[in-house]
């Protein structure tokens, strides 16, 4: 394929978008309230509806015929190359909102930058997702803030959460060879100069929820090159539970 | 009786019935509420809408409060066995449409308890109902989704069910119910069409789904006639929901309208009704059924379906294990104001 890197490059964020709906879908109806469950259902479709995007260009990219369906759920494990964050477990809500956030404000730097790729796809993309992610930011920035500033459990359930999540994060910025290409080409988004910013900005957030920035300079890595969590075995079993059990059929 | 003072839209014809209430003790005479239960009654039977404020009948109040939570308990619950699939739904573009379907679901709950609220009750106080098990939510829900052909089944059939229910009730008496209805039943009839279409896709498929598919139907079809609430002879709030208007044909004719409306989706979709005396009647122009297996229906009403039980301890996890979090906003909440008080002194 002439454009291997262009093809790993977007199913790589692709993935993201799948991995984090997908985590997000299976607490559907399960909330601590209504409104919070109606809000992470629409995070969910929003990020099923960006990766839906992604994967038919990813398609057309790879020339093969192949449809988003197939990217999406017929590849094995060591084939998504999403960053370990978004595989995490739906522990509590804190967990949930906590890995929501620090996704969120990553993703909304990237989506800022891939604005100005030169792949008109990607931009288009970007474009449209700005707004969503905007939203996303919003509302798990806003409970990170009520459930560090709420009451002493929810204190201490959410700097948990911040502290076991926080080991994720750095990985947002590993330059894989597709991303380096990409960048060269002007294409896609540098993301390790968007470490700074990131760390800022998070950081910041926390003061003002009342909590404490980990100081942990150990960090967990392996998603982006495709060596996943145990969790995401599991989740792959559930994903692509029908495809698997009955090949090559339309739904 | 409902012994409070009437106000609102109705207060000025309520005001001349009332002229002689006594304030030192707070309470109207009897002849004073039967005459406002007059001219109450006659504002429905005119096609007026009753809202929040004007003076009801406790019965009235309470009987809307009744239906209008079960109703929003139903959607509530109802998420549960359709957010079973969501996680394994086939194709991305059915995963979408399935998240978006049990989102509209939850809105239809939040709008309904919001209809309840304007009678005085709060949402908290109708989830305690639902978790202590006082109130009821529609039966249906605790059956087991076991394919995904139960996707389809559900949506052709059971919001199928649903929306014959719940058409007349766009034109019922509650102003805040029948304009909930509006926007609930168009929704509802999208969910219809896209059950079927799950439907004809599996029909359309390799053998495997269309087994998968009959296979569903026969499954739901009879929970689906049961929906439509016992015959009529055993239905015991019938005759003053008539009159109300939150009721406008029987169940047995609702039931018969489902058949009727759904025998020839089936032919279309290649499958067959699970009831070998289905069949067409050329006198009445309607199907003829079978008997209904009102002994099960009951089971499952009083609690012993399938899925009560975990229906039940779903939901109830999911506001227990929530209450950190409810507790939390709260706070939260209160901290902020504290803070603008202080700022504003």
């Amino acid at each position: 394929m002439k454009q291997n890197n262009l093809y790993n490059y977007i199913l790589s964020i692709a993935d993201n978008s799948l991995i984090l709906g997908q985590r997000l879908g299976e607490l559907c109806g399960h909330g601590p309230t209504l409104e919070t469950d109606i809000a992470g259902t629409n995070i969910s479709l929003d990020l099923i509806g960006q990766c839906r995007n992604y994967y038919q260009y990813a398609a057309k990219v790879q020339g093969e015929g192949k449809t988003e369906d197939d990217l999406a759920f017929l590849r094995l494990e060591r084939e998504y190359k999403n960053v370990l964050l978004v595989e995490q477990p739906n522990d509590h809500f804190g967990y949930v909102m906590g890995r929501q956030y620090l996704f969120d404000v990553f993703h909304l730097l990237f989506m800022n930058d891939m604005l100005n790729s030169k792949d008109e796809t990607l931009a288009a993309i970007a474009k449209k997702g700005i707004k969503e992610v905007s939203y996303h930011k919003r509302f798990s920035g806003d409970w990170v803030k009520r459930l560090g500033d709420g009451t002493e459990e929810s204190k201490a359930k959410m700097q948990e959460a911040i502290d076991d999540l926080w080991t994720y994060t750095d990985e947002l910025f590993d330059m894989t060879e597709a991303d380096k290409a990409m960048v060269s080409e002007g294409v896609g988004v540098d993301v390790s100069k968007l470490k700074e910013g990131y760390y800022k900005e998070v950081s910041q957030l926390l003061a003002e929820a009342d909590l404490t920035v980990p100081e942990s300079k150990y960090f967990t890595r392996g998603g982006k090159k495709g060596i996943h969590s145990e969790h995401m075995g599991y989740l792959l079993a559930d994903l692509q539970y029908m495809q698997r059990t009955y090949p090559n059929m339309e739904w | 009786m409902n012994n409070s003072l009437p106000f609102g839209r109705d207060a000025q014809r309520a005001e001349r019935v009332s002229l002689s209430f006594n304030l030192k003790t707070n309470t109207m005479s009897d002849e004073q509420i039967r005459n406002l239960e007059e001219i109450f009654e006659a504002r429905i039977a005119r096609d007026e809408k009753i809202e929040p404020k004007d003076w009801m009948p406790e019965k009235y109040r309470k009987t809307h409060i009744r239906q209008m939570s079960q109703h929003a308990h139903s959607e509530i619950v109802g998420m549960l066995p359709e957010g079973n699939w969501i996680s394994r739904a086939p194709s991305l573009r059915r995963k979408a449409a399935l998240l978006a379907k049990v989102q509209d679901e939850a809105g239809h709950g939040l709008y309904l308890y919001s209809a309840c609220e304007t009678l005085g009750v709060s949402r908290d106080e109708l989830y305690e109902q639902l978790h202590s098990g006082k109130a009821k939510y529609s039966s249906i829900f605790n059956y087991p989704t076991v394919s995904w052909a139960d996707m389809g089944a559900v949506g052709w059939l059971v919001d199928g069910a649903a929306i014959i229910n719940q058409v007349p009730l766009c034109n019922t008496s509650f102003g805040p119910y029948a304009r909930a209805m509006v926007r609930v039943c168009k929704e509802e009839s999208f969910h219809q069409r896209q059950g079927f279409e799950i439907m004809l896709k599996l029909c359309n498929g390799s053998p495997e789904q269309k087994e998968m598919a009959q296979d569903a139907l026969n499954r739901w079809w009879w929970p689906s006639l049961m929906m439509l609430g016992p015959t009529d002879a055993e239905s015991i709030h019938t005759e003053q929901s008539m009159k109300w208007k939150l009721k406008r044909k029987s169940n047995d004719d609702l039931r018969q309208q489902f058949i009727d409306q759904t025998v020839p989706q089936a032919d279309l979709l290649g499958l067959t009704i699970p009831d070998p005396d289905m069949k067409f009647n050329e006198e009445t122009g309607s199907y003829d059924f079978g008997e209904i297996n009102w002994d099960e229906f009951w089971q499952v009403v009083k609690g012993h379906g399938p899925c009560n039980k975990k229906r039940m301890k779903d939901r109830v996890g999911a506001w227990e294990e929530g209450a950190w979090v409810r507790d939390a906003a709260m706070a939260h909440a209160e901290k902020n104001e504290a803070k603008k008080l202080k700022k504003a002194i």
